[in-house]
């Protein structure tokens, strides 16, 4: 009692609270280490990325000071990386691994390889622009250039959400109904580098939600098998092909299964998609990653101002989610989808899938408006969601096609104009 | 070599296979008569990594031909394929969740175009992190699966698809053998050397000496190949003693970066004995003798003997 007296005068409160679930301040990246320690993986194939290297600095701490019991491996290159990850799960060990950007593009033909194999590794993609020209700053152009490769593709928008997907695309990942890994995305810096609460569950219950990796086939000895062989006739192929493919539609009920049981264990909700004031909303605005958190702030706004107005975050990218979009987005007057990628030549990627999943639908919304932003890392302001609200009504109003936009601010202007003078070693707009 | 290996004489080898009859490769193919001798003193406890070159097609749904397990990754990884299978093995026994005896050796076999080019980076990875495993490159001195273009395994003077000899380039391939040996040697691997099908006894005496150590464990083997070399089906046992013979493929071992010569041939054969049985070097024969390049071929391989004579049996010739 003294004890706790004199603990209590110190200030030391936290010492006298119960072990119940409390938040603890993290970086993204460090929140998905500790999902691979709670998840209790054997085995990380490593290969450092900016921005995703603090994740494997946390693991390889934790293994080295012996909190964490796993074989962390350094490759020579992501290629190799995810070439071990996958064999790495096909001998019957849980393998974690993550990186970024060039190195999911250096990895990218291992992709489909470890995809084909149906090996149910868990990749972390913290997500950064594509070179060239090269940066730091992130969009989602490396995390969506996976999306035809079979992985399950998730999105997350907080360091929370990081955890709790991982554990969740283990389950869905590991199931026999999916049997294929899984990619976790978050934006780099934005939360791979920004500290936010996060409540850690308890190990005891990540193993009563997440049972432990049981692989069929493993390499054993005395237990031949052959992986990965060649298929010499087209039908064969494309068998396995389809296969993947329905395993893959397989993964929205899974996942939404996985998901009602991880509510149950840990009082947090997840979905495919994210309805943000959505359901009486006439107009939605569609993202997904941590941007989200300004469009969701964007629509508390207009809301105030009068506007009926809601957010619909996708979180599933593969399998993607058509008829919950479709729910989601029926009857809706009008739809801004919010790309933070480029395809050049096309425009915004989701914007695509958005209009690919609506296409045929009886209930589908009559304007759908392609906008593009935080391309390598560029902000989003509040007031640029204003304005290409405003030019959503004022096509509904005129009846005008909308056209696509490209968001570009006149203070971003000036900057990019001092530069390229420099650059140019003149005024290039005056030229 | 050693008097106390248990190989002492071409009887001494397992008659059981563990590569059975009915491949899909052609026929008289040095790589999986090498692999026959080398799968036979692994024994059947073995995950071959590949990558891809000729010897994947072996494998072909649903079939194989081996009594072991098989795992194609892609042409540029099968050493870290094998890191992965060796780590996930490695941690689950330490754990506890697999018994040891359920283990298993792991081994990488690729072609030399895996080897010497393409997948040079991740074998150089695996070799430099100590990974436990064999290397079983079987070299054909091309792309063999692709139509036999040259690689840098690929000889002065051989014609491949890529370097046809015409009268503006009438040696062929005009650079020399790139020396994976002396690459890989630079790692100091507890275990390296060169093989022949020609001489089964020297490779089963070689495995039996890798096997004592720890890390990798790495084997070159000349594998002549009939389609890619222009020789009858027959012949390729002969082409790959001609090879020992002549001294163009010696036959070594280096142990933590230490050579030494398995066999030293007292004489050595004149080279031309084995280009001029061969249609990849025929246009050094035909329609004019190319002397000159004969002449730097020859050269080069008494070069290289002079140099092991004087080191190894201190001999100055």
């Amino acid at each position: 009692m003294i004890r706790t007296k004199l603990i209590l005068e110190l200030g030391f409160k936290r010492y006298l609270v119960p072990p119940v679930k409390r938040a603890v301040m993290m970086t993204g990246n460090t929140a998905a280490a500790w999902a691979a320690r709670l998840a209790e993986v054997d085995y990380i194939p490593a290969y450092p990325i900016t921005p995703q290297t603090e994740i494997i600095e946390k693991l390889a701490e934790w293994i080295a000071n012996g909190e964490m019991k796993a074989k962390l491996t350094i490759l020579e290159s992501e290629h190799s990386m995810l070439t071990a990850a996958g064999t790495g799960a096909l001998s019957g060990a849980r393998v974690f691994t993550a990186t970024s950007s060039q190195g999911l593009l250096y990895a990218y033909e291992m992709l489909y390889n470890v995809a084909g194999w149906r090996a149910p590794i868990v990749l972390v993609n913290v997500s950064r622009a594509v070179a060239a020209p090269i940066t730091l700053e992130p969009d989602h152009n490396d995390f969506l250039s996976t999306r035809d490769s079979g992985f399950i593709l998730l999105h997350a928008e907080t360091c929370q959400e990081v955890l709790d997907l991982i554990l969740i695309a283990y389950r869905v990942s590991e199931d026999y109904r999916v049997l294929l890994p899984s990619i976790v995305n978050m934006d780099g810096f934005h939360i791979s580098f920004t500290r936010e609460p996060v409540i850690l569950p308890e190990i005891e219950e990540v193993r009563r939600f997440l049972p432990r990796y049981n692989y069929v086939n493993p390499f054993r000895a005395g237990k031949h098998s052959a992986k990965g062989v060649t298929v010499l006739r087209p039908p064969l192929y494309s068998f396995y092909k389809y296969q993947m493919h329905f395993s893959s539609l397989n993964a929205v009920k899974v996942f939404k299964e996985a998901c009602s049981e991880f509510e149950e264990h840990f009082a947090r909700r997840y979905d495919v998609v994210e309805k943000y004031m959505l359901d009486d909303a006439e107009y939605a605005i569609v993202m997904m990653g941590s941007f989200s958190t300004i469009g969701k702030k964007a629509v508390r706004i207009f809301r105030e101002e009068g506007f009926s107005v809601g957010l619909l975050k996708i979180r599933m990218v593969r399998p993607f989610p058509k008829e919950d979009i479709r729910e989601a987005l029926k009857n809706k007057k009008g739809v801004i989808v919010i790309d933070q990628n480029i395809s050049p030549g096309f425009g915004g990627i989701l914007y695509g899938e958005i209009c690919s999943a609506l296409y045929g639908f009886r209930d589908r919304p009559p304007l759908i408006l392609s906008v593009i932003g935080g391309v390598g890392g560029k902000t989003l302001t509040i007031d640029e969601i204003r304005y290409v609200f405003e030019y959503l009504l004022d096509c509904e109003r005129s009846g005008k096609e909308p056209r696509p936009i490209l968001l570009f601010r006149e203070d971003e202007l000036e900057e990019v104009k001092s530069l390229l003078k420099v650059g140019f070693g003149g005024d290039v707009f005056q030229l | 070599m050693s008097s106390n290996s248990r190989y002492r004489s071409i009887k001494d080898l397992l008659s059981e296979d563990y590569v059975v009859a009915g491949t899909p490769l052609c026929s008289g193919c040095g790589a999986i008569l090498t692999l026959r001798i080398f799968h036979k003193i692994l024994g059947g406890n073995v995950v071959w990594v590949n990558a891809a070159g000729c010897v994947t097609l072996m494998v072909n749904y649903p079939f194989t031909p081996l009594k072991s397990s098989w795992m194609y990754t892609a042409m540029a990884c099968a050493p870290a394929g094998a890191q992965g299978i060796r780590d996930a093995l490695d941690i689950l026994m330490e754990k506890g969740r697999i018994p040891v005896d359920q283990d298993l050796k792991v081994a990488v076999i690729t072609g030399d175009g895996a080897a010497y080019d393409i997948g040079l980076q991740s074998s150089s990875g695996a070799i430099y992190r100590g990974l436990d495993f064999y290397y079983l490159c079987y070299d054909n001195e091309a792309y063999g699966n692709t139509g036999f273009q040259f690689s840098s395994a690929t000889p002065l003077g051989s014609r491949t698809a890529t370097s046809p000899p015409t009268p503006l380039n009438p040696e062929g391939y005009k650079k020399k053998k790139k020396d994976l040996f002396e690459i890989w040697r630079a790692h100091k691997p507890p275990y390296l050397a060169t093989i022949s099908p020609s001489h089964p006894l020297d490779i089963a005496r070689k495995i039996e000496k890798a096997e004592k150590y720890r890390g990798p464990k790495l084997f070159i083997a000349i594998s002549p190949c009939p389609p890619g070399w222009g020789f009858e089906t027959m012949e390729t046992v002969r082409m790959a003693r001609l090879a020992v013979e002549t001294g163009i493929w010696p036959l070594k071992e280096a142990i933590y970066g230490e050579v030494k010569h398995t066999y030293i041939p007292r004489k050595l054969k004149p080279v031309e004995e084995y280009l001029k049985t061969q249609a990849r070097f025929r246009h050094l024969f035909y329609p004019v003798k190319n002397a000159e390049i004969i002449q730097t071929i020859q050269g080069e391989i008494e070069e290289y003997w002079r140099e092991v004579y004087r080191r190894e049996l201190g001999e100055n010739i």
